[in-house]
C-alpha cells in the first residue's frame, strides 16, 4: 500500500476542500460548529486538527535549529479513525534543522479548559526512544500557563499518554493546545518517526495524589542585599496516574500562589521572583532587626514542597560560584591534576539550580588565576572579611573526617602565600547542606589576599563524595 | 486474603459481569418481582460503628491482632501490627489506620489490624464499609470476613470472604474473593472491579457484600459487580459446590492495612510513607427475608 505523507502545507488545502465539500452538502455552518470550534471543545486532533490555526503546526524558530519540514499527517497510521499526525525527527546534521518542535494553537481566542484534568494522546514510534518534550499552554505569546513533560518513552505500539493539568481553574482562556519537541540525543543521532493521534483534553477522574513543588522540593536559604532579587526555580507538579505511576511535569510560576513570612524583608511576584525589600523590622524583644523571610508557595490550595529563606544583608560580595550573585570568571571548577588527583566532577544542575559535585575526592581546586594564559584575573579580596560556602557530604561522615580549604594568593608566583582552614567531619551532616561563614583571618598563613587565584579542597579520601554551593567572599557593611 | 490474583481478561470480565447481571436480574425477577437485591432486603442494623468518638476504638466492638503472625500473617507481609494511636485511632469522625515506615520490634513498618472476633459475628446479611484507601506500591488494605469457627476447623475450612482488597500500585482497581477448602491461597474465586472515573485514594467509596443462602453479591458503591454461588465451584478444578462453606455459620469482620507481601509486592523507594486508610463507617444489616 502506498504511504501518503501530507505536509501541513498540502493538508490544509485538502481539509479546506473537504470542508467546502461538506458545506456544499449542507446549509452552511450551524450554531453547533461555533460551539465546537470555540468554548470548551476538548479535541485537538482526531482525524484532522480541531479548531486550530490555519498553520496547524507552528514550528519553533528555525534559527534555533528547528526543522519545520518534518511535520505532516499520515493516512496509513491511526490509533483510531483514518489518520494520525506523523513527525519525522531529523538527524542533528539535517540542513533544514537538527530537531523538530512547535505548537498547535486554538484558532479563536482560546478555550475554557477548566473542566478537564489532563491532556491525553496516543503515540507510537518507529523505534523505542524518547520525545524530549510534550505539553500544552505554550502559545508563543505569554506562555503563561505552560506545562511540559520531559522524556516521553515511545514504544513501537500505540500507547496512551497522560499529562496532568496542575490547576485547571487557571485555564479559562487557553490558546496553547499542544507542544512537542523532539531530537535524536536519546537515539544516537539517528532520525526516527513518531505518530500522534486522538490528542485531546479529558476529565479522567483517575489522577490523584497531587504534589506541587518549588526549588526541587528543597528548603533552601540565600543571603541577598536589599534592593536585589532572587529568582525561584524548578516549579514542578507530580501526580499519580491511573496505572499507579507518578509523573512529574514542569509548570510555570503562574500556577502558584506565593507567600512571604516577613513582608518587611522580602516579597515575591507572580513570576516567582523574590525582591529583597528591606533589612527587616526591629524585633521589640531583641532590639535586633528580623532579617529573615521565608517564601513558600501553594498550587490550587495545596502547599508546595520547598521554600526559600532569604536573609537580607548589606554586604559586598565577590562570588565564585552561586545562583544568586553574579560570579567572577574562573578557569575551572576542577583542575584535574593527574596522576595524583582522583577527584571527578564539577558544576552540575540539580533541582533547577547549579551546584558543584565532586566524587572520588582526594583533592581538587577551583582555579581563577589565568591558567594557561586564559586571562582570568585573580580575585582581590583585600576588603573582604569572610568566605561563605555551603557543603553537603553525600555520604556518611565520621567526626575524624575533614575537608581542608586552602586559599592561595599569587598562585604559581614566587611570592605565593597560602592559608588553610579545616572543616571537621563533626561539623558536617550526611546528605544535608551545612553553611559556613569563615573569617578570612582564620586562614592562617594567608598574609596577603590581593590576588587570590586558587581555592583548594583536600580530604585525603576521608570524604569522597561532596557537593559545594554558594561560594563567595563578602564583607559586612 | 491469602492468595494470588487470578488474572482475567477485560473482555471476559465484562462478559461475565454482563452474564452475572443478567442472570441475577433474571433470578431476582423470577423469585420475586417486587424485590431487588439491595440494602432494603437487609433492613435491620445489627452492627454499626460510625467512628464518631475521638480516641481509641470502641473495645465492645473491636479487638486487635498484634505482631507479625507466622511468616508475615502467612503472606510475607512486612509490618508489625500494633494498637498504638500512631497506627490506629478514631479522629475527625473516621477510623484511621496508618502504615508507618519505622524500625519496630524487628520489623521495618508498623500498621494495624482490627477485628470483631469474639465480639460480633453474623451469618448472612449485608456487610459494608465506606472507605478511602492509601496509595503506593506495597500497600494492601483489606476489609474481610472469616468463619467464626476458625479455631476449631482451621483455615481455609472456616471460609473467608474478602469484601474488598486493593493493591496500592493499582489505584483504580479493587477485588472481592472467597476462599474455602480447595480454593484458597492462590486459587480463590476472585473478581476485580475497576473504577472508570474515580480512584480508591481520592474519594470515599462503599465496599460491601450481600450474603445469603447460596450466594454472595459484591458491591462497590451502588454497582453490583460480582455474584458468587456454589455452582461457581463446579467450574473449578478439584472442587465442587459441596465445598461451599458459606451456609455453615457466622463470620467475624477484619479491617487491616498490610505493607508488602504477596498481594502487591513490597514497597519501593518511591512509596510515600506514612499512608492512611480512612474508614467512615462499618455497618452490618440483617433482613427478615433471610430467615
Amino acid at each position: 500500500m502506498k504511504k501518503l505523507i501530507y505536509k501541513y502545507h498540502i493538508v490544509f488545502p485538502f481539509i479546506a476542500l473537504m470542508c467546502i465539500a461538506l458545506i456544499s452538502c449542507e446549509r452552511g455552518f450551524s450554531d453547533d460548529v461555533e460551539v465546537a470550534t470555540f468554548g470548551s471543545n476538548p479535541e485537538i486532533y482526531t482525524d484532522a486538527p480541531v479548531g486550530l490555526t490555519d498553520e496547524f503546526f507552528e514550528s519553533f524558530d528555525p534559527a534555533t535549529g528547528a526543522n519545520p519540514e518534518g511535520f505532516g499527517t499520515d493516512e496509513n497510521e491511526a490509533y483510531s479513525g483514518r489518520s494520525s499526525i506523523r513527525i519525522d525527527v531529523p538527524s542533528p546534521t539535517d540542513p533544514d534543522g537538527g530537531y523538530i518542535g512547535g505548537i498547535f494553537r486554538d484558532r479563536g481566542k482560546g478555550r475554557d479548559l477548566t473542566e478537564y484534568d489532563a491532556l491525553t494522546f496516543w503515540a507510537k514510534g518507529s523505534t523505542t526512544t524518547t520525545i524530549d518534550q510534550v505539553g500544552f499552554g505554550t502559545d508563543f505569546d505569554k506562555n503563561k500557563y505552560a506545562v511540559n513533560m520531559s522524556n516521553i518513552e515511545l514504544s513501537t505500539k500505540w500507547k496512551k499518554y497522560i499529562i496532568p493539568i496542575p490547576d485547571a481553574s487557571k485555564l479559562v482562556q487557553e490558546r496553547g493546545m499542544f507542544l512537542f519537541s523532539a531530537g535524536t540525543s536519546n537515539n544516537n543521532g539517528i532520525g526516527f518517526t513518531f505518530w500522534l493521534d486522538e490528542v485531546k483534553f479529558e476529565k479522567l477522574g483517575t489522577i490523584g495524589q497531587p504534589r506541587p513543588a518549588i526549588l526541587g522540593g528543597q528548603d533552601q536559604t540565600a543571603q541577598a542585599n536589599v534592593d536585589t532579587t532572587v529568582p525561584l526555580t524548578s516549579f514542578t507538579y507530580t501526580a499519580n496516574l491511573p496505572n499507579g505511576q507518578d509523573v512529574t511535569v514542569s509548570v510555570t510560576p503562574y500556577y502558584f500562589d506565593f507567600e512571604t513570612s516577613n513582608p518587611f524583608v522580602a516579597s515575591v511576584n507572580e513570576q516567582g521572583v523574590v525582591s529583597v525589600d528591606g533589612a527587616g523590622d526591629v524585633d521589640p524583644e531583641t532590639g535586633e532587626p528580623d532579617a529573615f523571610a521565608t517564601i513558600t508557595a501553594s498550587l490550587g490550595g495545596l502547599n508546595a514542597a520547598g521554600s526559600l529563606t532569604v536573609e537580607a544583608v548589606d554586604i559586598d560580595i565577590i562570588s565564585i560560584f552561586s545562583d544568586v550573585f553574579a560570579n567572577v570568571a574562573v578557569d575551572n571548577y576542577n583542575g584535574f591534576y593527574e596522576p595524583f588527583q582522583t577527584t571527578l566532577g564539577g558544576s552540575i544542575e540539580e533541582d533547577g539550580g547549579n551546584v558543584i559535585n565532586y566524587t572520588l575526592l582526594n583533592f581538587v581546586a577551583i582555579e581563577f588565576y589565568g591558567r594557561g594564559g586564559s586571562g582570568v584575573p585573580p580575585v582581590d579580596a583585600t576588603e573582604m572579611e569572610f568566605l561563605h560556602i555551603d557543603i553537603r557530604a553525600n555520604e556518611i561522615v565520621d567526626a575524624a573526617d575533614y575537608i581542608d580549604i586552602s586559599l592561595h594568593n599569587n598562585f604559581t608566583q614566587s611570592n605565593e602565600v597560602s592559608g588553610t582552614f579545616r572543616v571537621n567531619g563533626s561539623d558536617l551532616t550526611s546528605n544535608d547542606w551545612v553553611q559556613f561563614d569563615i573569617p578570612l583571618s582564620s586562614f592562617s598563613g594567608l598574609s596577603a589576599r590581593e590576588a587570590i587565584g586558587m581555592m583548594l579542597f583536600v580530604s585525603d579520601g576521608t570524604i569522597a563524595n561532596v557537593s559545594l554551593d554558594n561560594i563567595y567572599f563578602y564583607t559586612e557593611n | 486474603m491469602n492468595f494470588k490474583n487470578k488474572v482475567e481478561s477485560r473482555s471476559l470480565r465484562l462478559l461475565s459481569t454482563s452474564l452475572v447481571l443478567f442472570i441475577t436480574g433474571a433470578i431476582t425477577l423470577s423469585c420475586n418481582p417486587d424485590e431487588t437485591q439491595k440494602v432494603t432486603t437487609f433492613n435491620q442494623i445489627t452492627f454499626a460503628d460510625e467512628f464518631d468518638k475521638n480516641g481509641a476504638l470502641n473495645s465492645d466492638l473491636w479487638t486487635y491482632d498484634i505482631g507479625t503472625g507466622d511468616n508475615g500473617w502467612g503472606n510475607n507481609e512486612l509490618q508489625y501490627y500494633t494498637d498504638r494511636p500512631e497506627n490506629v485511632v478514631v479522629e475527625d469522625g473516621m477510623l484511621k489506620i496508618t502504615a508507618i515506615k519505622e524500625d519496630f520490634e524487628g520489623s521495618g513498618y508498623t500498621s494495624a489490624r482490627i477485628l470483631t472476633k469474639g465480639l460480633f459475628k453474623q451469618k448472612y446479611g449485608r456487610f459494608e464499609a465506606r472507605m478511602k484507601l492509601p496509595y503506593g506500591k506495597g500497600m494492601w488494605p483489606a476489609f474481610w470476613l472469616l468463619g467464626a469457627n476458625i479455631d476449631e476447623v482451621t483455615w481455609p475450612f472456616c471460609g473467608e470472604i474478602d469484601i474488598m482488597e486493593n493493591a496500592g500500585s493499582q489505584p483504580t482497581i479493587v477485588s472481592g474473593a472467597v476462599h474455602g477448602p480447595g480454593y484458597s491461597g492462590a486459587n480463590p474465586l476472585l473478581k476485580k472491579y475497576e473504577f472508570e472515573n474515580s480512584r480508591v485514594d481520592t474519594e470515599f467509596h462503599i465496599y460491601g457484600v450481600e450474603w445469603g443462602p447460596n450466594y454472595i453479591n459484591y458491591y462497590v458503591d451502588d454497582v453490583l459487580y460480582n455474584r458468587i454461588a456454589p455452582q461457581d465451584l463446579d467450574d473449578e478444578e478439584d472442587v465442587d459446590s459441596s465445598d461451599w462453606v458459606f451456609n455453615d455459620g457466622p463470620f467475624f469482620m477484619i479491617i487491616n492495612l498490610a505493607v508488602g507481601g504477596n498481594f502487591d509486592g513490597n514497597p519501593t523507594e518511591d512509596t510515600v510513607f506514612p499512608q492512611t486508610m480512612y474508614v467512615d463507617y462499618v455497618r452490618v444489616y440483617y433482613g427478615g427475608s433471610i430467615d
